[in-house]
């Protein structure tokens, strides 16, 4: 899987979880939750689409290091998906 | 014979349009079962029955819109004998039965004429001799059902689908009822959520991702638990104070396209937080797609407002009437905190409580918010 394809499948989920938003506008930096207005609720199942989709967990501890796009494929590929 | 009427689902609700029946005449419907859709402002809403029996009668068409409180049916309750079809009626599946009362006495054509109007001829009062009805008293009764079921001209019988702008109005009508009509009183605590945190970390490490639970079931079970030594606020206002027996936690959910909506997690003190958590797995998504069922709706008894960790640091609600209070929770933030005499610093959450002041004092809210902060200082015990 590229990153392209990481991106790509993370753009995917985020726009299940909010249909409303056009994810592909995110910014490198931007925080997803903020971004998107992405509430509690939907950030886990977001989480849980990720594991499901991608087969890694992350941890609570973890969430803090997943904010922005950038954060979150660099951590996905500490997960080697990549 | 029991008559199945419009619900209110709401106090903004005044009428609703029945878009489809899920049930025909000789069904056997059991307690909680869909029997209609009708839409309301809230969008789409599916119906369900509180009486287990057969359905004897529709009493609205489909695309019809009726005012809350009108009788939409007649249901024939489970154990109670059929009553005998009048000798010359059509086939069923062309003319549903009505129902013939042997026992009063209608002109054969009266009969018939009820018959195909889906008529309860115990709801007619004869002129005829001895107080028979006649086909005259049958028309007229005919005549008048059918204009108090006649949608008004200011009301469309065909409303609009769910918008942003409906849900605004819904929410609009029931928070200018709240506000003409109840006196709030507003009290607040500070809560250390250091215990719950942990607790819930340590309750998420071990559970795999799609099992993990959110802060907020913590909320809800701490509340629901709180209210059981509170039952006043558990309650509604119908000329006086009413006690509701179920602590059904109404949870205020944000929709994305704006406004907001409030189901009901019924029995929220019997449940665990993992039992929570899959109502809200279950809940969240179907308020967000306007798919909620009527007793959803309709059978809150208090309400919960929780603003997510990027909310403000606290909230002061408005009473969804008829209810008597609503708890607020604001976002949890790292604050000082001064503890046996040490400075800290610790995640603290600011609850609230806003009470209607015909049902409860000051004095019993606070003890309320007390025994809420003890639990959520407990968590182990929730």
């Amino acid at each position: 899987m590229t990153e392209a394809d990481i991106k790509t499948t993370i753009f995917q989920l985020l726009k299940r979880i909010a249909p409303d938003t056009d994810p592909a506008t995110l910014g490198p930096t931007d925080n997803i939750r903020d971004t998107l207005g992405i509430d509690s609720f939907d950030a886990l199942q977001f989480i849980i689409a990720l594991n499901e989709q991608l087969g890694i967990e992350i941890p609570e501890q973890d969430y803090g290091k997943t904010g922005t796009l950038e954060q979150l494929i660099a951590y996905i590929k500490t997960k080697g998906i990549l | 014979m029991t008559e199945f009427r419009m619900p209110s689902l709401g106090a903004d609700m005044e009428a609703g349009t029945l878009r489809e029946w899920k049930v025909k005449p000789g069904d056997t419907v059991e307690r909680g079962d869909i029997i209609a859709d009708v839409e309301t402002m809230k969008g789409i809403i599916e119906i369900e029955v509180f009486d287990a029996g057969v359905v004897e009668q529709l009493l609205v068409k489909e695309d019809e819109k009726v005012p809350v409180g009108t009788v939409m049916a007649l249901i024939r309750p489970a154990g109670e004998t059929a009553a005998p079809k009048p000798a010359e009626r059509h086939p069923p599946e062309e003319i549903p039965s009505a129902p013939a009362h042997e026992s009063l006495r209608v002109s054969p054509l009266a009969r018939r004429i009820a018959a195909e109007n889906h008529l309860d001829l115990s709801t007619v009062q004869g002129s005829g001799e001895g107080g028979a009805i006649t086909r005259e008293d049958v028309e007229k009764a005919v005549a008048e059902r059918d204009i108090r079921l006649k949608p008004r001209p200011s009301e469309p019988a065909a409303a609009p689908a769910a918008s942003t702008e409906n849900i605004r109005m819904a929410v609009a009508a029931a928070m200018s009822k709240s506000n003409r009509e109840i006196p709030h009183y507003y009290l607040e605590t500070s809560i250390d959520m250091s215990k719950a945190l942990a607790w819930l970390a340590e309750a998420n490490r071990e559970r795999p991702v799609a099992k993990r639970l959110l802060p907020v079931v913590l909320l809800i079970k701490a509340t629901a638990k709180a209210l059981r030594e509170f039952p006043d606020l558990n309650a509604v206002w119908d000329n006086g104070l009413q006690r509701k027996e179920e602590i059904n936690i109404g949870f205020v959910i944000s929709l994305r396209t704006g406004g907001l909506i409030v189901p009901a997690i019924r029995n929220a003190d019997q449940k665990s937080p993992d039992e929570l958590m899959e109502t809200l797995n279950d809940l969240i998504p179907r308020a967000r797609a306007l798919k909620l069922r009527s007793s959803e709706l309709s059978e809150s008894t208090i309400t919960l407002t929780s603003l997510g960790d990027d909310g403000a640091d606290a909230v002061f609600g408005v009473i969804y009437p008829p209810q008597v209070a609503i708890v607020g929770f604001g976002g949890i933030r790292e604050q000082p905190a001064a503890e046996n005499g040490l400075l800290g610093v610790r995640p603290v959450l600011r609850a609230t409580l806003a009470g209607d002041h015909r049902a409860t004092d000051g004095l019993t809210g606070s003890r309320f918010l007390a025994t809420l902060k003890q639990l959520l200082q407990q968590p182990e015990t929730l």
